[in-house]
């Protein structure tokens, strides 16, 4: 039932590389994380990839397929052409380390700038929250941080210089979160998104959106309002014009 | 010869996951400096895999609801075989546990009153499991990082440094404890990205580095379940208990390969799914076992008909306990009616309209979709048992954490601690462990590392020999043998003589050939540098999968009987003489094999016994046990729900 099939790999680390042919069996019903797996197991036991749990829940297999930035454990083979050669590379927004392992701290200190939950002065076992309020923020917390949306986001993925001033979607959306939650008691989430996190840069595009694995409404739920909300000080015509921007699937639709 | 960083901390906490995360806080709010190693990036650990959620008796949904119910549910659970104390400390002290999280920030599903809701899962009396939708583990994996990443921000706001007082050690291993006489001294390992050595000097370290299911070749557990706490223990000197328990959950995907051993919620079957052979048989009726008889259907029609109608029909069969289950798929498939993947088929496509389905069950549908493209309202769902969880572990002191055997200064918490869950874990139980003991191991570890006068010193020949056992596969190189290959003949004898049902013959072989791959082991090359190279991680992994085998392989042989997680076809029965034995297993003299030593079961207090009927305890214990029990049922009249005395909610 197994075929071979052609795939590149790029191979390296931070001094250069470059991409390596590899003839490989494939199975009925695997994904390319199986298939890195046997390269490892068969052709190169030191080919370096993060992986943990293979089911599209602890965001760790992200890498570039054919140019698009995809979890490995949730791209099925079947979804390539028989003939097709399959490239498999790493995150081009962050440092290589080794193969499609990337250097991704970039994120971890953004995280560590961004406020943490401000808890209000109640005894733990006395929180009452509708569940209608918690559900805004809970849509942002199904996030597996497999930071695609960081590495698709057009700000920072050719432009190193934004790195510093711009937190990236997937702290956009923490911080709507936080925004939302019910119970957080700081009143300034919008405002420090625009001044500390760069929520300024983002035009809007809805790139990281379609890279989403957990389908985050990213641009929709979280930036969008953030932005409109910040507006009440302080026009952003990109505001304005995100409305009047369509992801291509919802172009599709119509 | 080689550089090593050098770290000094009060604790060091190895592992990430929910038990290590709390752990961490918990020593850090008690003032000391504590690094975290975590062997994946921050929050990737595998408690962000658990679906069901966090049993703790709120009573939010149920008012009935106590501690003493939560208690005695985790008791028959475990079929008696639990350390009671620790059942009953995770008991009282998990709803205040869960509360906290709220004040970190966690955001549960609500009740219609705003409280947390509360969900039924299997041996539960009441609703009980603090839950979001199914991916409880995700949110509370990031509620522990995101407290973390505030205490961080404290200290940078006191000190000028996030890091001054707690620390995360991404991608980093840990391969060997050491020590200096009989306490803990150290830790050392490498970290992943560059392959560069590490030594972190410590008087207190808290194990909490989960399971050990990548010994299997089917299982539920993420690439870091290789047993390194269990190992790590074993050769500093310390127990581990019951290794024989394993929960196999009957129903993991077994098709595609992509995705062999995910778990299918049990909420399929409880909505109507049922089990066929290759041949389109419904095999379940062929297997309920005549203590079930009079509570599970007998013909289709009875069983379908219990869905709408459950107070005068009986359940399906399909919905008998987990091992029952398991047990049924696996004999079909030995018998030559498995599907071509080695599974049997789950079938709901065929008995519910699709709307049902996609209402009922959304994240299975997903799944589906999404790994494997087979549609689960037109198709049938291939599945097979899978490795999913080990009740056995650490020894430890059920109020410290702190592990037995002959060293000080060790502490271990969540699954890779044993004793809490008996012989069987019930759902939900998981998550409220690694928050109640991971708490607890934290404050003692603390408050260890406070009483000593003197800081355990690091000895510069142990410090060699673990470099040198660290380097040894590069140092093979192509010369030793492929890690990859040895690690799957390890899956193979586990899985196949060693898996859901044991018989003496098959459990003799696989020590024989445990014997015969610890020379394989030893002699694993890895080719390729020190800088993230998977095949000398895996080679350092396999001394540790395979001291943890020997010790399930060991206790599976020595249990006589069939309780829980451990099933014997030549011993059927569940013996109550063998419900007052702990298998303890030590690492042998010359550091070459698994000594494994009887012990007794500690007797439950007097009036926790009374919690329970005589009628109840007499399926479990011998009349000699139960000889004072109507003095226990008095004593457990003193027993109040708000008896939680011993315990204290945490610092915010």
């Amino acid at each position: 039932m197994g075929s071979k099939r052609h795939f590149r790999v790029w191979r390296g680390d931070d001094s250069g590389g470059q991409l390596e042919d590899f003839d490989v069996e494939v199975n009925d019903g695997e994904v390319v994380l199986d298939i890195i797996h046997r390269l490892q197991a068969t052709q190169a036991p030191d080919l370096a990839v993060r992986w943990n749990c293979k089911a599209g829940k602890c965001g760790s297999c992200s890498m570039e397929i054919n140019g698009m930035p995809k979890l490995g454990c949730m791209t099925r083979m079947s979804t390539f052409e028989e003939t097709e050669t399959v490239t498999v590379t790493p995150l081009r927004t962050f440092p290589v380390i080794r193969d499609l392992v990337t250097d991704v701290s970039f994120n971890y200190q953004k995280a560590r700038e961004m406020p943490a939950f401000a808890p209000p002065d109640l005894a733990p076992g006395e929180y009452r929250m509708k569940q209608v309020d918690v559900e805004r923020s809970q849509e942002f917390r199904k996030c597996i941080e497999c930071f695609l949306c960081q590495n698709t986001c057009h700000v920072v993925r050719d432009h190193e210089e934004n790195k510093p001033a711009f937190s990236g979607p997937r702290f956009f959306i923490r911080a709507a979160e936080l925004d939302m939650h019910p119970l957080d008691q700081r009143t300034d989430r919008k405002e420090f998104a625009q001044a500390e996190q760069g929520l300024g840069y983002c035009n809007i595009t809805k790139c990281c959106t379609e890279v989403c694995p957990e389908h985050i409404h990213i641009t929709d739920n979280g930036i969008i309002p953030m932005k409109e909300r910040v507006v009440d000080r302080k026009y952003d015509p990109l505001v304005w014009l995100g409305k009047k921007i369509f992801r291509r699937d919802e172009l599709e639709a119509k | 010869m080689t550089d090593i960083q050098r770290h000094p901390y009060d604790v060091v906490v190895i592992g990430a996951g929910g038990a290590g995360l709390r752990a961490a806080i918990e020593a850090r709010l008690a003032g000391k400096r504590v690094a975290i190693i975590s062997k994946s990036l921050f929050g990737k650990a595998h408690t962000v895999m658990a679906e069901g959620g966090a049993a703790a008796s709120m009573g939010n949904v149920n008012s009935n609801d106590n501690w003493m119910v939560h208690f005695r549910d985790t008791m028959r659970g475990g079929k008696f075989l639990n350390n009671f104390r620790m059942a009953e400390l995770h008991a009282k002290e998990a709803p205040q546990r869960v509360w906290e999280l709220e004040t970190y920030g966690a955001l549960f599903d609500r009740t219609p009153d705003g409280k947390i809701s509360q969900r039924n899962f299997g041996g539960h009396e009441y609703p009980r499991l603090a839950h979001v939708g199914d991916r409880t583990g995700l949110e509370m994996i990031r509620t522990l990082q995101q407290k973390i990443v505030s205490l961080q921000q404290d200290d940078y706001a006191s000190t000028g440094q996030y890091e001054a007082n707690i620390k995360v050690y991404a991608e980093c291993a840990i391969t060997d404890l050491l020590l200096d006489g009989d306490r803990v001294a150290g830790a050392f390992g490498y970290f992943r990205e560059n392959g560069e050595f590490i030594l972190f000097e410590a008087p207190a370290i808290v194990l909490a580095t989960g399971g050990v299911g990548k010994s299997y070749k089917v299982t539920s557990n993420s690439w870091e379940y290789t047993g390194d706490g269990h190992a790590l223990a074993l050769r500093a000197g310390s127990t581990l208990i019951n290794m024989e328990f394993l929960q196999f959950h009957p129903t993991g995907m077994v098709w595609p390969p992509s995705v062999k051993g995910i778990l299918v919620t049990e909420s399929v079957r409880g909505d109507g799914g049922i089990l066929k052979n290759s041949e389109g048989k419904r095999f379940m009726f062929d297997y309920v076992p005549d203590v079930f008889r009079k509570q599970y259907a007998e013909t289709e029609e009875e069983a379908d008909r219990w869905y709408t109608d459950p107070d005068n029909n009986r359940r399906p069969p399909e919905l008998l306990p987990r091992d029952e289950v398991a047990r049924a798929i696996n004999s079909e498939v030995k018998a030559g009616r498995g599907t071509p993947a080695g599974g049997v088929y789950l079938d709901i496509a065929s008995r519910r309209t699709p709307e049902f389905i996609l209402k009922r069950l959304p994240s299975m549908y997903h799944q589906f979709k999404e790994l494997a493209d087979v549609d689960i309202t037109k198709q049938p769902m291939e599945i097979g048992p899978t490795c999913h969880y080990v009740m056995g572990g650490v020894e430890v002191d059920p109020d410290t954490g702190a592990a037995a055997g002959t060293i000080a200064g060790l502490f271990a918490a969540g699954e890779v601690s044993g004793g809490m869950h008996g012989s069987n874990r019930l759902g939900g139980n998981s998550l409220s462990d690694l928050l109640v003991f991971g708490k607890r191991a934290g404050e003692y570890a603390a408050k260890y590392a406070d009483g000593l006068k003197a800081t355990p010193k690091v000895s510069e020949a142990s410090l060699n020999a673990a470099v040198e056992t660290a380097l040894a596969p590069l140092n093979r190189g192509a010369d030793g043998e492929n890690p990859y290959n040895v690690w799957h003949s390890l899956q193979e004898v586990m899985q196949n003589l060693v898996g859901i049902i044991r018989r003496r013959e098959e459990l003799e072989q696989s020590i024989k050939d445990l014997a015969e791959l610890r020379g394989r082991v030893a002699n694993v090359g890895a080719t390729g540098g020190r800088k993230f190279n998977p095949g000398w991680h895996l080679a350092l992994d396999l001394r540790n999968m395979l001291v943890v085998s020997e010790c399930t392989a060991r206790a599976a042989l020595e249990r006589e009987e069939s309780r829980g997680g451990h099933t014997r076809e030549d011993f059927p029965a569940m013996d109550n003489q063998w419900r007052q034995v702990n298998l303890i297993c030590s690492l042998n003299p010359t550091g070459d094999g698994v000594d494994l030593k009887r012990q007794p079961v500690p007797a439950l207090r007097s009036e926790l016994l009374g919690l329970f009927e005589k009628s109840e305890l007499a399926k479990y214990m011998t009349e000699a046990e139960l000889a004072d029990h109507d003095a226990a049922a008095k004593s457990a009249e003193s027993l109040t729900v708000t008896d939680t005395a011993d315990t204290k909610v945490g610092g915010k």
